[in-house]
């Protein structure tokens, strides 16, 4: 693993080998914070913070930590980081906060965080691994906001609150777009994180599996 | 009365942890590939449910809520510890699914061999943790936290077990190369969540 540049550790999870699209890892909160672009930046930015920290903790202590518990020691470093971003969030910015209600604390049963700190960092530097998880994280946002790019975009005409495709209005006899239902609904972040595998499959047909 | 049935309906149909929440979508993803498996896991989700939900209720009702440590002294009439609640909801979860397999183990042998390796995986499924935390956010009290927590359990299970039949099914279909496996199971989860957003018309 020496021979990996500092370059590859933190690039290599957003694009060869990002953990949603091609681990299949942290899908759970992908899926329901999407549905604007502000709430999922805002849970990108904490799941990034979070496996980075994490992954910096672990490493640091890995050493002292006896293998039988390593689980739950773990998952005590991940608990406690989520809380404070979670505490952070509240103080900060409390109306998203209230709108991602328990995905924040969902954080600490994310397999991404849990995942890299199990496969990545009990084997490996703080330095190291703390980009690991910085990479991984962004590999996550990536997708995230991805997905809720398209959800916001067709599902309300707008990015980031602000009116890109002008609403249709017969009283007024303005704009041209008709609101498109089903991207608002949970399912289409489904359709959306299919299409992109479905793609990303395409360009990398290494990827591909052998049996359905 | 209708209340419990209102949960309860709620929680297995409109509700659905896995297909209206997303949660527990790591296994749900991962496990479903044959009907036999998803039930065992599906049961297995059940009863750490049925068990961590109302125990985590006890907990958050008497000890975390404001005002709930009045009884040791009136200093800490005013303390809050919800904040502490993530940490100590896992560490409940961590727990029970430990003492789980150990009294199955012991008490129930064969139970324990068919849910064996699905025990300690769900430590790590959103579903449960989520499940806590809708309990805390809808503030219910005791028993409603047994009777969400029993259905909830149901409705993840009904769910995976759903998407696991499909999935044998699609093992005899023509699906285009770059779909095949991740791609075709997102599509069909999503094609499930939208039938089971129908059933929210009825609540």
């Amino acid at each position: 693993m020496a021979k990996e540049t500092t370059k590859e550790i933190l690039l290599s999870p957003v694009f060869t080998n990002n953990p949603i699209a091609l681990q299949v890892l942290g899908i759970c909160s992908a899926l329901a914070v999407t549905s604007k672009m502000d709430k999922a930046l805002t849970m990108a930015l904490a799941v990034t913070v979070v496996t980075g920290f994490s992954n910096l903790s672990v490493s640091l202590v890995r050493k002292f930590i006896p293998s039988s518990i390593r689980i739950i020691v773990q998952m005590t470093i991940i608990a406690s980081l989520v809380i404070i971003v979670d505490q952070f969030l509240k103080a900060y910015a409390f109306n998203i906060s209230k709108e991602l209600s328990v995905f924040v604390g969902l954080i600490i049963t994310n397999c991404i965080v849990m995942g890299r700190a199990e496969a990545y960092a009990m084997k490996h530097e703080p330095g190291m691994s703390f980009l690991d998880g910085i990479g991984n994280g962004l590999g996550y946002s990536l997708i995230l906001l991805i997905v809720a790019f398209f959800r916001e975009l067709f599902g309300f005409g707008t990015l980031f609150g602000i009116t890109i495709l002008p609403l249709y209005d017969a009283v007024k006899d303005s704009g041209w777009y008709t609101t498109n239902g089903l991207m608002v609904l949970p399912p289409s972040a489904f359709f959306i994180i299919g299409i992109i595998i479905w793609v990303l499959r395409t360009f990398r047909p290494d990827q591909v599996e052998t049996e359905g | 009365m209708a209340d419990y049935v209102n949960i309860a309906l709620k929680a297995v149909f409109s509700e659905n942890l896995a297909l209206a929440f997303f949660l527990g979508m790591c296994t749900f993803l991962a496990v479903s590939k044959n009907v036999k498996t998803a039930l065992g896991l599906g049961a297995a989700v059940i009863a750490v449910m049925a068990i961590t939900i109302p125990a985590n209720n006890l907990i958050y009702q008497h000890l975390l809520k404001k005002g709930q440590l009045a009884w040791i002294s009136s200093d800490l009439a005013d303390m809050d510890l919800t904040f502490l609640g993530l940490i100590i909801y896992i560490g409940v979860i961590a727990a029970i699914v430990q003492i789980l397999e150990m009294a199955l183990d012991r008490y129930f042998p064969p139970l324990y061999t068919a849910l064996g390796i699905f025990l300690p995986l769900i430590t790590v499924n959103c579903a449960i943790l989520g499940g806590s935390l809708f309990m805390v956010e809808r503030d219910y009290n005791f028993t409603q936290s047994c009777v969400y927590g029993v259905f909830a359990g149901v409705g993840w299970a009904l769910a995976i077990v759903a998407l696991a039949g499909v999935r044998e099914k699609l093992k005899y279909s023509d699906v285009p190369d770059g779909l095949k496996g991740l791609g075709i199971t997102f599509i069909t989860a999503g094609l499930m969540a939208l039938a089971f957003m129908s059933f929210g018309g009825m609540l």
